[in-house]
């Protein structure tokens, strides 16, 4: 077959002007599939990174908007594989308007660093938030999006919580897959809110000591307060986030269904282009004949003709995938799994041979007709 | 201006496979974006369909939604004999004091549990509601734990159909009735027993809302007004029908994604429809020399193939809306990140949507047809015909 390159390639470019718009058709629906493929990849496929892998998030088991209360602090500490244990407070509330979203969290210093490691900071820094009741640390990409400055103040109307926080920016860390937080103190907000409040948190973050102890740890903690009234959910940091998703309704079946209906589509336009290009030339076919191509030859032409421009706009799809998803990590990431999306190599060349397959299996019957078209009616043949 | 239409709709008959392999294309595209569409009109029909005109809603000041309002019982009293709030026959005002929270249930497409509204109230909350009726049982009794669940949840959450028990709170809860409340987002929660929840909850003074019946429309913005004014409640009054106006919102993000599919996947749709025009007007060369001869214009040449690659596009939407139609009434849920509980509702294949289906399409018939159509008006008669 690849003695017959040369002229697979020129015949694909026989008419300039089709194959480009099949190409940028096989693109485009070849991008959009990737960016779903990658998205997919990112919820349901891959591994947490190795540090996010170690924490574990306890909640109520009834809903993430009802508190659990402190007091579970300490028996939490106390389970084999438990390294550390902090509370800590989702405060939602408004920053200047309801449109600024980003998470702000009220933590405790000390086991804030402990637990959260892959959070980098300036040592001094580390110590002013300890040090400063009313301090808070943001994120880098925080700094990025409103120009926080080290010493800035700014206030957080509640929602929430009936009581509005000021805050001085004491920190700022880097993280490059949540960089989009602001973290300020439980003990500050405890204070402010009634006495009521003030013995119950939204949840806790743990630090496991080895990925493998997660399991275990999520059954021994929800095994401590099974029969109290606040009944816990102990999972992995990653299915939490998750279930966050899993609201928007049902994902995978969404994902899966466009891919589909996509899939679908790219067939058809490849088979139609085929079906096209082979009409044109069944004389030429016939030509080819007498010269001696076989009729699997000339099957396998006709084939790796289409395949050929399924793989252009594979690469062109693909290259256009890479630029989307990188677009959409740029996005006030509100759901978290989406800020570490990006085009795994793999996913890559997943999707650049499914475009390569469909664009081979759509051809096969326009190519299949001409190819065993006898001799005599292909040169006879007038459109 | 004569055009000849039939010879390009003959045509299309003549070329059946082509014809239907890009009608199919422009087809899928167009149900994808039908699909998106039907998901938020169902929505907003359940929406639109919750909230009585006549009804107010009180939330403590500053809160979104009920979950995360705080209402004090003693609010509840001084606002109660308000001027403005209608009264029943025994002189009661028609304000119900209500808890909503939720809990969270297993079901088979949510194996690791979604939550469900959770709404304790008292006999004056359903007595308000007259669009809700209990379809099979009967409504809980005041100081018991029984449960009445909607509709939708009895169907999405088979551990809650009637006759189930389920357990949160303090203990276990019977399922005693299934309501049905028309379109409105009352069938995706449950009802039960103000005080028993509150017990339950710990939150014997501190539950969410209070429903409210204004006499009549025009005391309505007035009686809102005052609830909002009154330094001394600190709540925020708004008409029932507003508040579930206000959560459409949750169907935002799927809405935005939709669209944006469907528009890329309509480029790409309109290359593949241009291909076949292109394909169509150079394989009939000869027959457009010979139109020309006959002495059928220039634009007429451009028109009636303009009207083909139209007709194409027309064939694909009504397969694109016949694909979708099979979604209409399918019940699902989708959650609120406001209110972290699921609303369920039906999709809704209206013709209206079908129209824009169609117009849609039709959109993407003259993008990818005007082109070919201007190369077939503009070519020469000799050259064309010699094409043969």
């Amino acid at each position: 077959m690849f003695r017959y390159l040369p002229f697979i390639l020129k015949s694909s470019m026989r008419s300039r002007r089709r194959s480009l718009l099949t190409v940028a058709s096989a693109a485009i629906s070849l991008c959009l599939l990737g960016t779903l493929m990658a998205i997919y990849h990112a919820f349901y496929v891959e591994d947490a990174p190795p540090q996010q892998a170690l924490r574990v998030i306890t909640r109520n088991r009834v809903s993430p908007a009802i508190s659990v209360p402190i007091s579970y602090r300490d028996r939490i500490q106390q389970v084999r594989g438990v390294v550390d244990v902090m509370p800590f407070q989702y405060f939602g509330g408004i920053y200047k308007e309801p449109r600024n979203v980003f998470a702000r969290y009220a933590v405790e210093p000390e086991h804030l660093w402990k637990v959260r490691s892959d959070l980098a900071v300036p040592e001094d820094q580390k110590r002013a938030f300890q040090r400063e009741k009313r301090g808070c640390v943001v994120g880098r990409g925080l700094v990025r999006r409103y120009g926080f400055q080290i010493g800035d103040r700014l206030t957080l109307k509640g929602d929430i919580f009936p009581v509005n926080v000021d805050l001085v920016v004491v920190g700022i860390y880097d993280n490059p897959s949540a960089a989009d937080v602001l973290y300020f103190r439980l003990d500050y907000l405890i204070d402010l809110v009634p006495e009521r409040r003030r013995n119950k948190v939204f949840a806790f973050e743990l630090l496991a000591d080895s990925a493998d102890a997660v399991p275990r740890i999520c059954r021994d903690v929800d095994e401590l307060f099974r029969n109290s009234t606040a009944a816990t959910k102990t999972e992995a940091e990653r299915a939490f986030e998750l279930g966050f998703v899993s609201l928007l309704g049902n994902v995978k079946g969404f994902l899966v269904s466009i891919s589909l209906a996509l899939t679908f589509t790219l067939l058809l336009v490849t088979a139609n282009t085929t079906a096209i290009s082979v009409r044109e030339r069944v004389r030429e076919v016939g030509v080819l004949k007498v010269l001696g191509f076989t009729t699997p030859a000339i099957l396998g032409i006709i084939v790796s003709e289409s395949a050929f421009l399924t793989l252009l706009g594979g690469i062109l799809g693909c290259s256009f995938a890479w630029l989307l998803i990188s677009l959409i990590r740029k996005l006030p990431a509100v759901i978290v799994p989406l800020a570490g999306l990006r085009l795994d190599p793999v996913v890559g060349m997943l999707l650049i041979l499914i475009g390569v397959l469909v664009g081979m299996a759509s051809a096969l019957v326009p190519a299949w007709g001409a190819a065993r078209t006898p001799i005599l009616r292909a040169l006879r043949f007038t459109d | 201006m004569a055009v000849p239409f039939s010879y390009n709709l003959r045509n299309l008959r003549e070329r059946k496979t082509n014809t239907i392999m890009t009608a199919l294309g422009l087809a899928l595209t167009v149900a994808v974006l039908l699909s998106v569409l039907a998901l938020v009109e169902g929505l907003r029909a359940t929406f639109r369909a919750s909230g009585d005109p006549a009804h107010i809603l009180v939330l403590r000041k500053g809160a979104a939604t009920e979950l995360i309002s705080n209402l004090d019982r003693s609010t509840y009293n001084d606002l109660k004999f308000k001027a403005g709030i209608a009264r029943d026959d025994s002189g009661m005002p028609e304000a119900s004091l209500e808890l909503v929270t939720i809990v969270n249930l297993e079901s088979p497409e949510h194996p690791e549990g979604m939550n469900v509204n959770l709404r304790g109230l008292g006999p004056m909350g359903l007595r308000m509601r007259s669009g809700v009726t209990v379809e099979r049982g009967r409504w809980f009794r005041q100081g018991y734990r029984e449960i009445v669940v909607g509709r939708s949840v009895a169907a999405r959450y088979p551990q809650v159909g009637l006759g189930g028990k389920v357990h949160f709170g303090r203990g276990d809860w019977q399922v005693v009735g299934v309501m049905s409340a028309g379109q409105s987002a009352t069938n995706s929660e449950i009802f039960c027993d103000l005080n028993q929840l509150a017990a339950d909850w710990n939150r014997e003074e501190l539950l969410s809302s209070v429903l409210i019946r204004s006499t009549d429309p025009l005391t309505k913005s007035a009686l809102i007004h005052d609830l909002n004014d009154d330094q001394r409640l600190n709540v925020d009054a708004v008409e029932e029908t507003e508040y579930y106006e206000r959560q459409t919102t949750s169907s935002a993000p799927v809405r935005f994604v939709g669209m944006f599919v469907a528009l890329i996947m309509s480029v790409g749709s309109s290359f593949a429809a241009m291909n076949t025009m292109y394909a169509a007007v150079s394989r009939r060369s000869g027959e457009i020399g010979t139109l020309r001869v006959l002495g059928f214009s220039r634009s007429a040449i451009l028109v009636s193939f303009l009207a083909e690659s139209l007709a194409l596009a027309v064939m694909g939407g009504l397969i694109g809306c016949i694909l979708v139609l099979p979604l209409n009434n399918v019940t699902s849920g989708i959650g609120s990140f406001t209110t972290f509980s699921e609303t369920t509702f039906q999709f809704r294949v209206t013709p209206a949507i079908m129209g824009v289906g169609i117009l849609f399409a039709l959109l993407m018939g003259a993008l990818g047809g005007i082109l070919p159509a201007g190369n077939a008006a503009r070519r020469q008669i000799l050259e064309a015909l010699r094409a043969i």
